[in-house]
């Protein structure tokens, strides 16, 4: 008797590790499909960015690529396009960034409020999300023409005093008439962002306000507001990243015209790199872009991290 | 009498900005069934929103009678389907793995998925262009089987790529970490091995992280442009969104482009609106958990 669990212990002790060893093993085989494909496809090419960037590879070609030293990005730096490309990608985010999340938050407070009908608002906010960047950008290269439907809208509600110019033909206008579609259509995802946030905040916290005879005003900057932080920085850096990578809007309406008054990063890659098939200058701007959308992020989940 | 003002202001606010969000997309669908002279006609009146004047289907026509749409069409719906299959199946596998067994390194390859979310897919799309055409592909030929390289013009071109997906395996593994553990212990009890009970026990409880993530994957394939563009070139392999780009540069008529926006757009927004919720929850989850 005494014997018996003394006996039965190393026995079951293999079981354990049997059965250890059997949870790794199929554990392993579980994950390795999506781990396989995410380095395949996803670390693999941010490798080959750094490594491609500084040979001469090309797309097509019958010798193997040769390392050039650091000559794509003498190249790039060199190419007045590449600077404008900077400077528009630049000030695409800069508006879109505020203007997206500030209108995306009054879409949410509008649609928060418990009044009927707010669940169709809701809908019809976000179609436009649910539309693809092509489809959009076709819409309003036709919405957008001299003769097309913005303009004589602007004239219906001037009474005839304002003709509006050729939006995407002028330097000046084209970028402003991008963004306003690009806001037009993205702004509801942010919608739906922000009021995920909204409704985490406890409504307690504004019956609180309420009994000591908060504004509404002083409701929102001391109770919504603060209790949006996470969501806050969720928003910013996926707009952010989504406007850096601006590339579907420019290939289908502009080209980068007119004057390169349009033209952005990833458009620049997309040219050099699949319609000049010049890859290795293609993966120094990717890697450009890289690092860019890398230190943004970074520099904005710094800016807005918990304080205490 | 203040309050009642200020909620017809945001009314007011509600509806106008309905209309600005709601009226381009109208636009698009009544002209898809008007005449090009038409559609410029009616641009300076209410008609332009409207069903009116001479309605007919010639414009839908005319696109399949100047491109294969209806291929087009097919290879969308097939390449963004096998998409959402495989992706649903691969990363719930790897979330189940990381989130309810015990093995070493499972911790390193969580935080190692987590971090390649901060990636845009932008930032090595072109690298990827250049490595898919040096990965070796094997073809049937006849009874042979041939291997070649490069992985241009294909099928799995349009969907390898973005079957693993970090997002998804997050979200999974977020879900199924509310699904009590309890459950795996009491089914291993009565013999079950780990794979039937991802099978049987988990994934029929995870309903909602099924629908969000196939939303999610769904969405992005249907409306991708920039990779098939670079790595199509044959039409019988062209997606919807490279389909109606090239057609748009064969300098057709305004209502044709209407038509085909149409085709390619409205059923995904009727799609939305009768699963409207599940849409909205996608979307917020993704926010809320990030």
């Amino acid at each position: 008797m005494l014997a018996a669990p003394e006996r039965l212990r190393p026995v079951r002790r293999t079981r354990t590790t049997n059965a250890r060893r059997r949870e790794s093993f199929t554990a392993f085989g579980m994950a390795t499909p999506a781990v396989v494909l995410l380095i395949v496809f996803l670390v693999v090419p941010v490798a080959l960015a750094f490594t491609l960037a500084f040979t001469d590879a090309r797309l097509v070609s019958p010798t193997p690529a040769r390392f050039v030293g650091l000559r794509n990005f003498t190249l790039l730096f060199q190419d007045p396009t590449f600077y404008k490309s900077l400077r528009n990608t630049a000030y695409f985010a800069a508006v879109v960034v505020p203007l997206q999340a500030g209108l995306a938050l009054v879409l949410a407070l509008l649609v928060n409020a418990k009044v009927r009908g707010v669940n169709f608002f809701r809908t019809v906010y976000f179609l436009p999300v649910v539309t693809s960047m092509v489809v959009v950008s076709l819409l309003w290269t036709f919405l957008y023409r001299e003769d097309g439907l913005v303009n004589h809208v602007l004239s219906a509600l001037t009474f005839g005093h304002v003709q509006g110019p050729d939006w995407l033909g002028d330097p000046a206008t084209a970028m402003p008439a991008i963004i306003l579609m690009s806001v037009w259509q993205g702004v509801g995802f942010h919608m739906i962002i922000w009021l995920a946030g909204l409704q985490t905040i406890p409504a307690e916290l504004y019956e609180a306000a309420d009994l000591d005879g908060a504004t509404r005003r002083h409701r929102f900057l001391h109770v919504t507001w603060p209790g949006l932080r996470a969501t806050r920085t969720f928003v910013l850096v996926t707009i952010t990243i989504a406007a850096l990578s601006l590339f579907t809007q420019i290939r289908v309406m502009t080209q980068g015209g007119p004057l390169d008054s349009t033209t952005t990063v990833v458009y620049q890659a997309v040219h050099s790199g699949y319609d000049q098939q010049q890859t290795a200058y293609a993966a120094a701007v990717s890697l450009i872009f890289f690092v860019l959308v890398l230190s943004v992020s970074l520099v904005q989940r710094f800016l807005t991290r918990e304080k205490d | 009498m203040a309050s009642f003002i200020k909620r017809l202001g945001g009314h007011t606010g509600r509806v106008v900005l309905a209309l600005v969000f709601a009226l381009p997309l109208v636009f698009m669908f009544v002209s898809s069934f008007k005449p090009d002279d038409q559609i410029f006609g009616d641009l300076d009146s209410l008609r332009a929103f409207l069903p009116v004047g001479a309605m007919s289907l010639d414009n839908y026509t005319a696109v399949f009678e100047r491109v294969p749409a209806a291929r087009f069409l097919l290879n969308s719906v097939l390449i963004s389907s096998i998409t959402v299959v495989l992706g649903i199946a691969v990363n719930s596998m790897a979330a189940f793995a990381l989130s309810r067994m015990r093995w070493p390194g499972r911790k390193l390859v969580l935080t190692a998925i987590i971090a390649t979310l901060i990636v845009p897919f932008e930032t090595f799309a072109l690298p990827l262009v250049w490595w898919v055409n040096q990965l070796p592909l094997l073809t049937v030929n006849g009874f042979h089987l041939e291997w070649s390289t490069g992985w241009m013009d294909t099928y799995q071109v349009q969907i390898l790529p973005f079957v693993a997906n970090a997002f998804s395996v997050f979200f999974f593994h977020q879900y199924f970490q509310s699904i009590p553990k309890e459950l795996d212990e009491a089914a291993i009890v009565d013999g079950a091995g780990w794979f039937t009970i991802y099978r049987r026990i988990v994934m029929p409880l995870s309903g909602p992280a099924v629908a969000t993530v196939a939303i999610l994957t769904f969405l992005p394939a249907w409306n991708s442009y920039l990779w098939p563009l670079m790595v199509v070139q044959s039409e019988e392999l062209r997606p919807v969104m490279v389909g109606i780009s090239y057609f748009f540069q064969l300098n057709v008529g305004w209502g044709q482009i209407m038509a085909y926006s149409s085709m390619i757009t409205v059923p995904i927004l009727a799609l939305f609106v009768a699963f409207q919720r599940s849409f909205v929850n996608s979307i917020a989850s993704s926010g809320v958990k990030g």
